[in-house]
C-alpha cells in the first residue's frame, strides 16, 4: 500500500461524514414525513394508513404502495385555510424581515465603526441574549406587555394612559417578539461584512468628490450587499416557520403556517395533513433557501 | 504608442481652462509647464508651520514647504516620519493643529476632501472592487457632474493614457498588480487635479515592474505638466523620480534639496547616513590654510577636508565621506599630492569584501583604528583590480570629496 492511501482513507472518510450526518438526520426522517403526507388518517397506532410492514410480504407492501395518494395536498389547495396560512407566514416574514434589516443595518454600521476595543463589547452585548433560554425571553416579553404588566404600569404612572392597552395577543406584540428574537441574526452578518471593508474605499470616494452621504451609496451599501443578502435569508427563512412567537404573544385570529402545523398535529391528530403542510412548507422555502446557498458559495470563492 | 499618449497629454492641458501659454510649454518636453493659476513668486502649493498631534505625539511638528507648480516633489523619510500624515493632511482626510495649506494661494487646510483640487492614489490603490475598470476611472467624474458623452471621452484618454485599452469591463481582481496600480492611476488623474498625490504608489509592485514604472510616471508627469507629490520611503525611488526630495525625520523636515545635493552636500549626519552609504569621522578642527581645513580625527588621524562655503562655527564636527569616493590602491597616490594636502592617504588591511555585481565594497581597518567603506566600480570583468583579506592596502580621497558636518 502506498504512504498516499494511508491518508487518503481518512480523508474521505471524512468527507462522506456530513453526507452521512444528513441522509441519517435529514434525509430519513423527510421521507418518513413524505411518506405520512401520502397516506390517510385513522384511528390507529399510528394514526395513518397505510403501514408499511416489511414482514407482511411482497403483495402487502405493493398494496401500500398503492393506496398512497396526492389526497392531501389536493386538500391544501381546495382549503383556504391553508393558503391564508401561508400567505400569512410570507407577509409576517416579509414585514419582520424589513423591520429587521431598517433596525440591524444601522446598528451593525455603528459597531463597524467603532474602535476596535469596543467592537468585541458591542458584539458581545448583540450575543448576550442567547445565553438565557429564548422561551424565557419570550416569557418575559409576556410579562411586560401584559394587561397589568410592566409596560402599562409606567404608561399608567406616567398618566400618558387613563387605562391599561391592549399590547399583548396583538400582530405589534408578535413583530415585536420576532424583531426582537432575531435581531443577532441579522446584525451579524451584516456586521462581519461592513467591518471587514477597508476604510480607504472610503477615503477614496471622498477624494473623488463623493459627498459622505454618496460615498455611504455608492461604496458602502453595494460591497455590504452579500451581508445584507445573508441577513435577510437567515431571519426570513425561519420566520416563515415560526411557531412559538405568534402562538405566545399573536392574537389567535389569524394563524401562521407553523401553528396551522401544530394544530393538524396535535390538536386533530391528522398527522398525513400535517405531514403535507411540512412538505408543502419545505418546498415553498427551496427558493430562498438555494438562493442563500448561492450566495454562500459565491462569497467563498470571492474569499478564496 | 508614444506619439498617441503625446497626444492625448497634449489634449488634456489644452482643455483645462488655463492660459494658451501653458499647452504652448508642454509640448515641449524639455521644460516643465508654467504654474496655471498662481502667481509666478508664488508657489502653487505653500504648507506654513503646520503642526499635526496624535494625542501627546507630534506626527507632524511645524513644518513649512514650498511646492512650485509642475514639480515632482517626493517626501522621503523612515516609517513613523509623518510623510504620510503630511500627505493626508493635503489631501484632507486629517485637518492641522496649526498651521496653513495654501493652495493657489487660499488656505485649504479645513476644506473637506471632496471639496479639494488634488487627487490621491491611495498605497493599495483602494479601487472599488463593485466597479469596473471603466466606472472605477469614471467615479470622480460623475461625482463632477460631467456629460455622459465627455466622461466617455474621458474615461477612453485615461485609459490609453496608462495603456488599459480593452481592459475597461474587468472588475479590480480580475486585474494583475500592474494593472490595477495603472488603474488606480488613471482613477486619480482623471479629474485632472492640480496637485497629484501619491501615497507609496510602487510598494506593492515587484522590483522589475517597479523601475519601468518609475520611468513611466516621471514621463507621465513631464507631459502633463502636473505637479505629483510623492510618499515614500525607498530613497532609490525617490531619486530617480523627483526633481526635490524633502526627506523627513520625527514630523520635521531635515532637509529639501535636489536628489544630488541630498547626496553630495547633506546638511547634516542624519541625512548623510539616511541616504545612501556613508563613512563619518569626528574630530576637532586644527587649522584653516588655502581653502583647507585640518581636522584631527580620534581614529584616523588628520584629514584635510575642503572648506565649506558656509563658514565652520563648531571645533567638534564630522567628516562624511561617501564609499565610493574612497579608492583603494596597493602604494598609494604620489607623495607630492599628499604632501600639499591634496590628497589624504591612510593606509590600513582590507577586512572584508562583498562582490556585488556592479560593484564590490571593501571594508578597510586603518592602522589608526577608524573602519573605512569603499566601493569601487568594476569596471573590468577579469579580477586584476580585486583586493582580498588581510591585504595592505591605502585607502585615498580628495579633500573635495569630504563634507564637514556640524550636526
Amino acid at each position: 500500500m502506498s504512504a498516499r492511501n494511508i491518508f487518503a482513507r481518512p480523508a474521505r472518510l471524512s468527507a462522506i461524514a456530513p453526507y452521512l450526518w444528513m441522509m441519517l438526520f435529514f434525509l430519513v426522517p423527510f421521507i418518513f414525513v413524505l411518506k405520512i403526507s401520502l397516506s390517510q388518517t385513522a384511528i390507529a397506532q399510528p394514526p395513518y394508513l397505510p403501514v408499511f410492514d416489511p414482514t407482511a410480504g411482497w403483495e402487502a407492501i405493493k398494496a401500500a404502495f398503492a393506496a398512497l395518494s396526492l389526497d392531501n395536498y389536493r386538500l391544501l389547495l381546495s382549503d383556504d385555510l391553508y393558503i391564508f396560512s401561508y400567505l400569512r407566514s410570507l407577509t409576517v416574514a416579509a414585514v419582520s424581515t424589513s423591520i429587521l434589516l431598517l433596525i440591524g443595518y444601522p446598528v451593525a454600521y455603528g459597531m463597524a465603526r467603532l474602535p476596535r476595543r469596543w467592537q468585541a463589547i458591542a458584539m458581545m452585548l448583540v450575543i448576550i441574549p442567547f445565553w438565557t433560554s429564548f422561551l424565557i425571553r419570550i416569557y418575559a416579553w409576556i410579562n411586560i406587555l401584559q394587561h397589568d404588566g410592566l409596560l402599562n404600569q409606567i404608561l399608567l404612572a406616567l398618566h400618558l394612559v387613563s387605562q391599561p392597552v391592549v399590547w399583548l395577543s396583538t400582530d405589534g406584540a408578535m413583530y415585536l417578539g420576532i424583531v426582537y428574537s432575531y435581531l443577532p441574526f441579522m446584525i451579524l452578518p451584516l456586521y462581519a461584512t461592513l467591518a471587514k471593508m477597508e476604510p480607504a474605499l472610503l477615503e477614496a470616494a471622498s477624494d473623488l468628490g463623493a459627498s459622505p452621504r454618496q460615498a455611504f451609496w455608492l461604496v458602502t451599501f453595494p460591497l455590504s450587499l452579500p451581508g445584507v443578502g445573508a441577513g435577510v435569508l437567515l431571519c426570513f427563512i425561519p420566520i416563515v416557520g415560526e411557531f412559538v412567537i405568534p402562538d405566545l404573544l399573536a392574537g389567535s385570529d389569524s394563524l401562521m403556517i407553523g401553528q396551522t402545523l401544530w394544530l393538524e398535529f396535535f390538536t386533530n391528530r391528522d398527522w398525513p395533513v400535517a405531514a403535507a403542510v411540512a412538505v408543502a412548507l419545505l418546498i415553498l422555502l427551496l427558493v430562498p433557501l438555494s438562493l442563500y446557498d448561492r450566495l454562500q458559495r459565491r462569497q467563498m470563492e470571492r474569499a478564496r | 504608442m508614444a506619439e498617441d499618449t503625446a497626444k492625448i497629454a497634449e489634449d488634456l492641458v489644452s482643455a483645462t481652462p488655463e492660459p494658451p501659454v501653458a499647452a504652448v510649454a508642454v509640448t515641449d518636453l524639455t521644460e516643465p509647464a508654467p504654474p496655471p493659476t498662481v502667481a509666478a513668486d508664488m508657489p502653487l502649493l505653500r504648507i506654513e508651520t503646520v503642526v499635526k498631534k496624535f494625542g501627546a505625539f507630534k506626527a507632524v511638528d511645524r513644518l513649512s514647504l514650498d511646492i512650485k507648480a509642475g514639480e515632482f516633489f517626493a517626501l522621503l523619510g523612515p516609517s513613523g516620519c509623518g510623510k504620510t500624515t503630511l500627505l493626508r493632511m493635503l489631501a484632507g482626510f486629517e485637518t492641522p493643529d496649526e498651521g496653513r495649506i495654501l493652495l493657489g494661494g487660499k488656505d485649504v487646510a479645513q476644506v473637506l476632501p471632496h471639496e479639494r483640487p488634488v487627487n490621491m492614489m491611495f498605497q493599495n490603490y483602494a479601487l472599488f472592487p463593485h466597479l469596473n475598470v471603466r466606472d472605477n476611472i469614471a467615479f470622480g467624474l460623475k461625482r463632477a457632474g460631467m456629460p455622459r458623452s465627455e466622461i466617455r471621452a474621458r474615461v477612453a484618454e485615461m485609459a490609453a493614457l496608462v495603456k488599459l485599452e480593452g481592459l475597461e469591463k474587468r472588475k479590480p481582481d480580475q486585474l494583475s498588480g500592474g494593472q490595477r496600480q495603472r488603474v488606480a492611476l488613471a482613477r486619480s488623474l482623471a479629474r485632472r487635479p492640480q496637485v497629484l498625490l501619491l501615497d507609496e504608489p510602487l510598494a506593492a509592485l515587484d522590483k522589475k515592474l517597479r523601475e519601468s514604472t518609475q520611468l513611466e510616471l516621471m514621463e507621465l508627469q513631464r507631459r502633463l505638466g502636473m505637479t505629483f507629490i510623492i510618499v515614500t520611503h525607498d530613497q532609490e525611488e525617490a531619486m530617480t523620480m523627483a526633481g526635490r526630495i524633502g526627506v523627513m525625520d520625527a514630523g520635521r523636515l531635515e532637509q529639501v534639496a535636489t536628489p544630488r545635493e541630498l547626496y553630495e552636500a547633506p546638511t547634516s549626519r542624519w541625512i548623510a547616513e539616511f541616504i545612501g552609504d556613508v563613512n563619518l569621522l569626528e574630530g576637532q578642527v586644527e587649522s584653516r590654510e588655502a581653502g583647507r581645513l585640518a581636522i584631527s580625527t580620534r581614529e584616523a588621524g588628520l584629514v584635510y577636508v575642503a572648506e565649506p562655503r558656509q563658514p565652520v562655527a563648531k571645533t567638534t564636527v564630522s567628516v562624511a565621506i561617501r564609499p565610493e569616493k574612497v579608492k583603494l590602491s596597493r602604494r598609494g597616490p604620489v607623495s607630492d599630492a599628499v604632501n600639499a594636502h591634496s590628497i589624504n592617504r591612510l593606509e590600513g588591511v582590507v577586512t572584508e569584501v562583498s562582490y556585488l555585481g556592479g560593484l564590490t565594497t571593501y571594508q578597510v581597518k586603518l592602522d589608526t583604528g577608524a573602519t573605512l567603506r569603499s566601493s569601487m566600480a568594476n569596471t573590468a570583468r577579469l579580477d586584476i583590480d580585486a583586493y582580498s583579506p588581510t591585504q595592505r592596502v591605502v585607502a585615498w580621497f580628495t579633500p573635495d570629496d569630504c563634507v564637514v558636518l556640524e550636526q
